[in-house]
């Protein structure tokens, strides 16, 4: 099985960092996994995109320019991205930044206010962690079970007393019921 | 019979290929005889650039590389950063130096590389036969200046010791002339200071040496000196640019 | 096998280089290829190693002729327009036989052309970065493991045969995240007798130069030179060949368009396409004889390629235009999709000619 997912958003969401979990957590799964950034100016407080790959076999092209599952959290990701969906592919919006609906009938779209739910739990900067828990909880891209170790390798050393936020935070988006 | 000139060891036997009346030959010389009072023949790289002297592999007697033109200053780093111990020297003319490689003086100045440049400033493309260099005078004749350089339309020559002289990075400028006993004594001095700051780790030293190019220049080999000294010298004054540790001496 | 980590292909290939006992990097940030220099500015110190931010390219490139000179292994990396810039050095190096290793993270062009990923710089790379006759060795690596393995095996070709080794990366393949295994074995040292490292009044003086005014003895030089060129044609040919047992047609394609390229085989073998890939992992010297065998076995070929058709020279050549060879680009940063390989690929199944 492979997973195609694109995460899209502002600059300073940790759209790249929570790709890079996901990623890293595939890789302690023995998948075989990708993340490549979108980069240049455009990072500079403007979009930022990541394509993350999942799979049982060795990936090939390392760009997702069709996913299977979308997150985005800003509304021209959405504009951008919406179409670029697979059919039948799962689509993640955080609606405290998004106040629109999916507009397609033919995929499957999940709402959370990932933003508002962030500064409500006083996790201020972890909305993309939130998602990511979302995300996890209805596509099982990869288990639940083993964030820590994950979280472990791809949250820097010197901030590693951050863990236990994120954690909260995935957690928080997994057990959300919308 | 008793020995009383001898060629410097750091000398090979290789016969100079330069003009008469050219100073590469005086300027060659001082830069062997100290490396060979520093003892120093056995652990210096020298770094040749392009212009007249670019052969200098052939005269000097020690490791040489042949740097691209302009480029000698960026070779020395590599040399020196690879190998420390070593001594390494550039020596370069004025358009390699001035001109096509003022980005590579500039900065390895600013880093305060541990290198010394020897200079030759003789005011002339000599090797390409004469053309108008950064350092050609205020209405000197070249060939690509026959009517005299105009500083209206080619601006002005750079004075690179003065330049420098602003380069926190640098340790040690001075200009000298090779015109005669005198102004060469006082040449070797500084040549000799600024190879011997090198040993002692005290950074990037550069030595102006003022010269002739008796056959671009259009002048017998005295004229060419008598020219020096009326329009060089008061153009290019001698003396010490910057010493940051003349007051340890 | 060490435990595999999850790394940018930058900063796999900068750890790589450390790892082959470069201690020597020098060059100037340029878009997408910065994380490489910020890498070293990290590591070097802690390797009791040089980093060095250079004036310019061509200062930097002229520093690694230093380092090189003195019998250091160095590195400089750059992108497209960077590359040029170096050209006059990478041209110095090959005259004056030192060994070095050189990165290009390859940009759009022509100009100052775009940030984004692509592959025209395929034939600076394998043709003419600069002037004179010489050759780099031009390794194209599809991953980020290959991105260290070759960065490991480019240093030991460079000092092997005293010549550049470039590797010629692209956007994607710089930024991109893959596990990676840095088990890369041992280094094998080479004497460098003829590094400038001081006479220590033992031994003649050794010249490092390009400079041969007599043209008999510079053809003489070029003709040794190219003798060590064949042997490398001869010896150090590397490429993947990718379901090609029973292909009847050959996409020819490397580093990012062959990732795409083995998306779009896998489509169009299941719509029944007997398509497979030649994937040249040595740009220079190009899988020529292993391209012509494959000429007397498939209906054509299709060259998948990030510029405006350049890789489909060599393919070609080759092929000694026995068979038809499509293209199938994209340029200025863009990217094909497999979608638009795989339309390629039924285009030469339905026999398209070029």
């Amino acid at each position: 099985m492979t997973k195609n997912m694109l995460i899209a958003g502002f600059g300073g969401q940790g759209i790249l960092f929570s790709g890079k979990f996901l990623a890293y957590e595939g890789l302690l799964e023995d998948k075989s996994v990708s993340w490549l950034p979108s980069y240049g100016p455009e990072m500079r407080g403007g979009t930022a995109n990541c394509s993350v790959i999942i799979s049982d076999i060795p990936v090939g092209s390392p760009i997702v320019s069709n996913p299977d599952i979308l997150m985005v959290m800003n509304m021209p990701s959405l504009d951008k991205y919406e179409n670029a969906a697979v059919k039948g592919g799962q689509i993640f919006i955080d609606s405290a930044l998004i106040d629109r609906k999916v507009t397609r009938e033919d995929v499957e779209a999940y709402y959370i206010p990932a933003t508002k739910l962030a500064s409500d739990e006083g996790l201020t900067g972890l909305a993309n962690m939130i998602m990511i828990g979302f995300v996890i909880k209805h596509t099982g891209i990869i288990p639940i079970e083993n964030i820590e170790r994950a979280l472990a390798k791809v949250v820097p050393a010197s901030k590693q007393h951050l863990i236990e936020s994120n954690k909260k935070a995935i957690m928080l988006g997994y057990g959300y019921e919308g | 019979m008793a020995v009383v000139f001898e060629k410097p060891k750091a000398l090979t036997d290789k016969v100079f290929h330069y003009c008469p009346g050219c100073t590469h030959g005086i300027i060659h010389r001082l830069v062997a005889e100290v490396i060979d009072e520093l003892g120093i023949q056995g652990k210096t790289v020298g770094i040749a650039s392009v212009g007249c002297s670019v052969m200098a592999y052939d005269y000097f007697d020690i490791d040489m590389v042949q740097a691209a033109h302009g480029r000698a200053p960026a070779v020395a780093t590599g040399v020196k950063r690879a190998n420390p111990e070593n001594i390494v020297f550039t020596y370069q003319g004025d358009g390699d130096l001035a001109a096509i490689g003022t980005a590579e003086t500039v900065h390895s100045a600013a880093r305060g590389e541990n290198i010394t440049v020897i200079f030759v400033n003789n005011a002339i493309y000599g090797m390409t036969g004469g053309q108008m260099a950064p350092t050609s005078l205020p209405g000197q004749i070249t060939q690509t200046s026959p009517y005299g350089r105009d500083t209206s339309k080619v601006g002005f020559p750079l004075k690179v010791c003065e330049l420098l002289s602003n380069v926190d990075g640098a340790a040690y400028l001075e200009r000298v002339a090779v015109n005669n006993v005198k102004n060469v004594k006082a040449a070797k001095k500084a040549i000799k200071k600024a190879f011997t700051y090198q040993t002692e780790g005290k950074g990037f030293s550069l030595i102006e040496v003022v010269s002739t190019c008796p056959t671009n220049w259009g002048l017998a080999p005295q004229k060419a000196l008598d020219w020096l000294e009326e329009n060089m010298i008061p153009y290019y004054p001698l003396g010490v640019y910057k010493d940051k540790y003349a007051q340890e001496d | 096998m060490s435990e595999k980590v999850l790394m940018k292909g930058n900063e796999a290939l900068a750890e790589a280089a450390i790892m082959a006992g470069c201690r020597h990097y020098l060059g100037y940030p340029i878009t997408p290829q910065t994380e490489i220099a910020a890498y070293m500015a990290k590591r070097m110190p802690k390797v009791d190693g040089t980093f060095l931010q250079a004036e310019s390219e061509i200062a930097a490139i002229n520093m690694v002729i230093g380092v090189a000179a003195a019998g250091k292994r160095a590195m400089t990396s750059s992108s497209s327009p960077g590359i040029s810039l170096k050209g006059e050095g990478l041209s110095y190096l090959a005259g004056c036989d030192l060994p070095a290793f050189v990165v290009n993270v390859q940009r759009g062009g022509p100009g100052l052309g775009g940030i984004q990923p692509s592959q025209s710089d395929y034939f600076q790379a394998t043709r003419g970065t600069s002037h004179g006759d010489y050759h780099m060795l031009v390794l194209a690596p599809d991953s980020v493991q290959e991105m260290v393995s070759m960065t490991f095996k480019g240093f030991d070709l460079a000092d092997k045969y005293r010549m550049t080794v470039m590797l010629l990366a692209d956007g994607t393949m710089g930024q991109m995240m893959e596990p990676v295994s840095l088990d890369m074995g041992e280094v094998t040292q080479y004497e460098k007798p003829w590094a400038v490292t001081g006479t220590k009044c033992e031994r003649k003086q050794n010249i490092v130069n390009s400079l041969f005014l007599k043209p008999e003895e510079l053809e003489r030089k070029n003709f040794e030179r190219y003798e060590k060129y064949k042997a490398v044609e001869e010896n150090e040919v590397m490429y993947e060949e990718y379901m090609m047992e029973d292909a009847e047609i050959c996409i020819v394609a490397f580093g990012i368009a062959a990732r795409i390229s083995k998306n779009a085989i896998d489509m169009a073998r299941a719509k029944g396409i007997k398509v497979g890939m030649l994937r040249p992992i040595t740009l220079w010297p190009f899988p020529k004889k292993e391209l012509r065998a494959v000429a007397d076995k498939v209906k054509s070929f299709v060259s998948v390629e990030l510029s405006m058709g350049q890789l489909i020279e060599d393919v070609r050549l080759a092929t000694e235009c026995t068979k038809p060879v499509l293209l199938c680009n994209r340029t200025g940063g863009m990217i094909m999709t497999p979608e638009e390989v795989l339309a390629k690929i039924e285009e030469a199944n339905e026999g398209g000619k070029n």
